[in-house]
C-alpha cells in the first residue's frame, strides 16, 4: 500500500523552548482514516497543518504524495501539495461575500483552470451528494452551521483532492448538527479517501479510523487501532484523558 | 430636571451661536466699508486681462473672471481625479507589500510609509518640482518616436501634455496620499480573520489571487470610509498647488484678489468651489458604498 503521508520526527516551537511539535513521526496509508486526538494545546491542529503548509517545521521531514518537504518552505512544492490536499477547518472559514456554488468552482476555475460550466456541474454534483443542493444560490450566513460545514467539505472535494485533513470539524457545531457532518465524513471513508481527522468524537474515530494517534505537549503518545486505543490503551496518559472525555 | 437642563443648554448653545455670527456679520460689514467696493459679484463679467498657462477649456486673457475661474475649477478637478487614482494604485500596492509574505518588499513598504508620512507635504511638492521637473528643463530632451516627449515645458504622451507643474503637484500628491491610503487599506486587510487566510491558501490559491478575490472584498466597507476621507484630504491639499506655480482654483483666485480687491467674494465663491469638489467625491464614495454593501448584503 502506498503510504500517503510520512512524518519523520517533526518538530517545531513557535516560541524558543515550548515544543508544539517534538519528534512526531507517523505515516498513513492510502484510503486509510487517522484519527488525532489529544488535550487542548498538544499540538494536533500544528500538526496537520503542517502536512498542507499552513505551518512551517523547525526539523524533521515529511512526505506528502511522494512530494518531500523540509524545514525552509518551497512554495513551488507547497502549492503543488495543497492542489491535491483538502482541509475543513473548525469554523468552516466560507466566504461570506461568495455564493454556495462560487465558494465550490472558485478553485477548480482559478487555480485548476477548469471550465466554468465544468465546475459548476461538478460542483453541483458534490453539493447533491452532501444533501445540500437546493442552497447552491444562497451565501453563508444563510445556511445553519452543520450545512455550511457540508459545503465546506465539498469545497475541498472540488479539487478532487487524494488527502483530506480535518480540523476539529464538528466542534463548532450544534450537538444536534453534529451527526450529518460525520455521516457525510463516513461516506467519504467508505469511498476510500484518505483522511487524517483531528476529532474528539469517540463514536466515529471507533467507527471510521483505522488509527488514533494520541498527543500530548507536542509528543505522539501512541498510535493504536480504535478497538485498542478505547478498550485497552497502552499508557496511562491515554488513559487518563479518555476518562476525562467520557466524564463530559 | 433633566428635560429642563437639556432645554438650558440648548438655549445657552443657540445664544452663543448668534452672538458669533453676529460678530462675523459685523465684520464683514465694517470690512467691506473700509475697501468701498460694496458686496456684488458683476465684476465676475468683466475681463481677466491676466493669461493661463494651463487651460482645459479654450481660454484668453480677454475671457472674463467667471470663466478664469471655472478654468481653475477644472485644473483642480483635473489635478485631483488623476491623484486620486495614481494614489490609490501606489497605495493598494504599498499595503500589499506591506501585509505580504515577504519581508524585504515589508521592509521597504514601512520604510516609504513612515518617510512619506513624516515630512511636511509642501516640502515633498517643493522636492518634485525643482528635484524632479524642474530639472528636466535643462539638461534633458527626450524624444521617442514622437510618442513620449520630454520637453523643457513637461511631457507630451502622444498628443497629451502634461506640464511641469502639473506634474510634480500631481505625482507629489499621489505620492503623499498613497501612503496614507496604504494603511487604510492596511488595515481592511487585517481586519478580515485569519481563517480567510487560511481557507484559500488550502485551496491553492496564490497569495495575489487570494488577497483580490477574497481578502479585500471583505476588507472594503472597512476600507471606504477611511478612503473617503483620504481623498477630501487631497482635495484640500491640492490648494498646495500655488507653490508649483499650477493655476487651480486657489491660485487663479489669489491672483483675482490681488487684481480686483474683492476678497470676500473670492472666500466665498472659493468656499462654494471646494464644496462642490469635495460633495463630488463623497458622494461619489457614497455610492460605491452603497454598491459594495448592496452586492454583500447577505454576510
Ligand atoms: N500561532 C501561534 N503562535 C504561538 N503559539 C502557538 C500558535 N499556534 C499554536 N501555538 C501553541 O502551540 C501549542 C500547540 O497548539 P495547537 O493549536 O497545535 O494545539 P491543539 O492541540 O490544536 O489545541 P486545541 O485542541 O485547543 O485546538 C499550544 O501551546 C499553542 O499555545
Ligand atoms: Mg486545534
Amino acid at each position: 500500500m502506498e503510504p500517503i503521508v510520512i512524518a519523520k520526527n517533526l518538530t517545531k516551537s513557535y516560541t524558543k523552548g515550548l515544543r508544539a511539535l517534538d519528534n512526531v513521526s507517523l505515516t498513513v496509508n492510502q484510503g486509510k482514516v487517522l484519527v488525532v486526538m489529544g488535550p487542548s494545546g498538544s499540538g494536533k491542529s500544528t500538526l496537520i497543518r503542517t502536512f498542507n503548509g499552513l505551518e512551517t517545521f523547525d526539523r524533521g521531514e515529511l512526505s506528502i504524495l511522494g512530494i518531500k518537504v523540509n524545514s525552509t518552505p518551497d512554495e513551488r512544492k507547497i502549492q503543488k501539495i495543497r492542489r491535491r490536499v483538502g482541509m475543513v477547518f473548525q469554523q468552516f472559514n466560507l466566504f461570506p461575500h461568495l455564493s454556495i456554488l462560487e465558494n465550490i468552482t472558485l478553485a477548480p476555475v482559478h487555480v485548476q483552470k477548469r471550465r466554468q460550466i465544468e465546475a459548476e456541474e461538478y460542483g453541483m454534483f458534490l453539493l447533491s451528494q452532501m444533501g445540500i443542493d437546493s442552497h447552491a444560490k444562497k451565501y453563508p450566513s444563510q445556511l445553519s452551521g452543520g450545512e455550511q460545514q457540508r459545503v465546506a467539505i465539498a469545497r475541498a472535494l472540488a479539487l478532487k483532492p487524494e488527502l483530506l485533513l480535518f480540523d476539529e470539524p464538528t466542534s463548532a457545531l450544534d450537538p444536534e448538527r453534529i451527526n450529518e457532518v460525520l455521516d457525510a465524513m463516513r461516506r467519504l471513508a467508505e469511498q476510500g479517501m484518505t483522511m487524517v481527522v483531528v476529532t474528539h468524537e469517540i463514536g466515529f474515530a471507533k467507527d471510521v479510523s483505522d488509527q488514533v494517534l494520541f498527543m500530548d505537549s507536542g509528543k505522539v503518545i501512541e498510535t493504536s487501532p480504535p478497538s485498542i486505543f478505547f478498550s485497552n490503551a497502552r499508557h496511562e496518559r491515554s488513559r487518563k484523558f479518555l476518562n476525562q472525555l467520557d466524564n463530559h | 430636571m433633566k428635560i429642563n437642563q437639556k432645554i438650558f443648554l440648548q438655549f445657552g448653545i443657540c445664544i452663543i451661536l448668534f452672538c458669533l455670527i453676529g460678530i462675523l456679520i459685523n465684520n464683514l460689514t465694517v470690512n467691506l466699508i473700509r475697501t468701498g467696493l460694496g458686496f456684488n459679484f458683476s465684476w465676475l463679467f468683466k475681463p481677466a486681462s491676466f493669461a493661463l498657462a494651463e487651460h482645459p477649456l479654450p481660454y484668453t486673457s480677454s475671457d472674463s473672471y467667471a470663466w478664469a475661474l471655472f478654468i481653475g475649477w477644472l485644473n483642480s478637478l483635473k489635478v485631483i481625479v488623476s491623484s486620486l487614482i495614481l494614489a490609490t494604485f501606489l497605495g493598494t500596492i504599498i499595503a500589499f507589500a506591506r501585509t505580504g509574505k515577504n519581508s524585504l518588499l515589508g521592509l521597504i513598504s514601512a520604510a516609504y510609509i513612515t518617510i512619506i508620512r513624516q515630512t511636511p507635504l509642501l516640502l515633498q511638492l517643493m522636492f518634485w518640482y525643482f528635484v524632479g521637473f524642474l530639472g528636466l528643463k535643462d539638461n534633458m530632451f527626450i524624444h521617442i518616436k514622437n510618442i513620449f516627449n520630454i520637453t523643457n515645458q513637461g511631457i507630451d504622451f502622444s498628443g497629451l501634455f502634461f506640464s511641469s507643474e502639473f506634474l510634480a503637484l500631481s505625482l507629489g500628491l499621489s505620492i503623499f496620499t498613497s501612503a496614507y491610503i496604504a494603511e487604510v487599506i492596511r488595515g481592511g486587510i487585517i481586519s478580515v480573520s485569519r481563517g480567510q487566510w487560511e481557507a484559500f491558501r488550502s485551496l491553492g490559491l496564490s497569495e495575489r489571487k487570494g488577497l483580490i478575490r477574497i481578502i479585500l472584498p471583505q476588507a472594503l466597507p472597512a476600507i471606504i470610509p477611511g478612503l473617503t476621507s483620504q481623498y477630501l484630504n487631497l482635495a484640500k491639499n491640492s490648494t498646495l498647488a500655488i507653490a508649483v506655480g499650477y493655476s487651480d482654483i486657489y491660485a487663479i483666485n489669489d491672483t483675482i484678489i490681488n487684481q480686483t480687491g474683492r476678497a470676500i467674494e473670492c472666500f466665498i465663491i472659493l468656499l462654494f468651489s471646494f464644496l462642490l469638489l469635495n460633495l463630488l467625491i463623497t458622494n461619489t464614495m457614497e455610492i460605491i458604498n452603497r454598491l459594495i454593501l448592496n452586492s454583500q448584503k447577505h454576510t
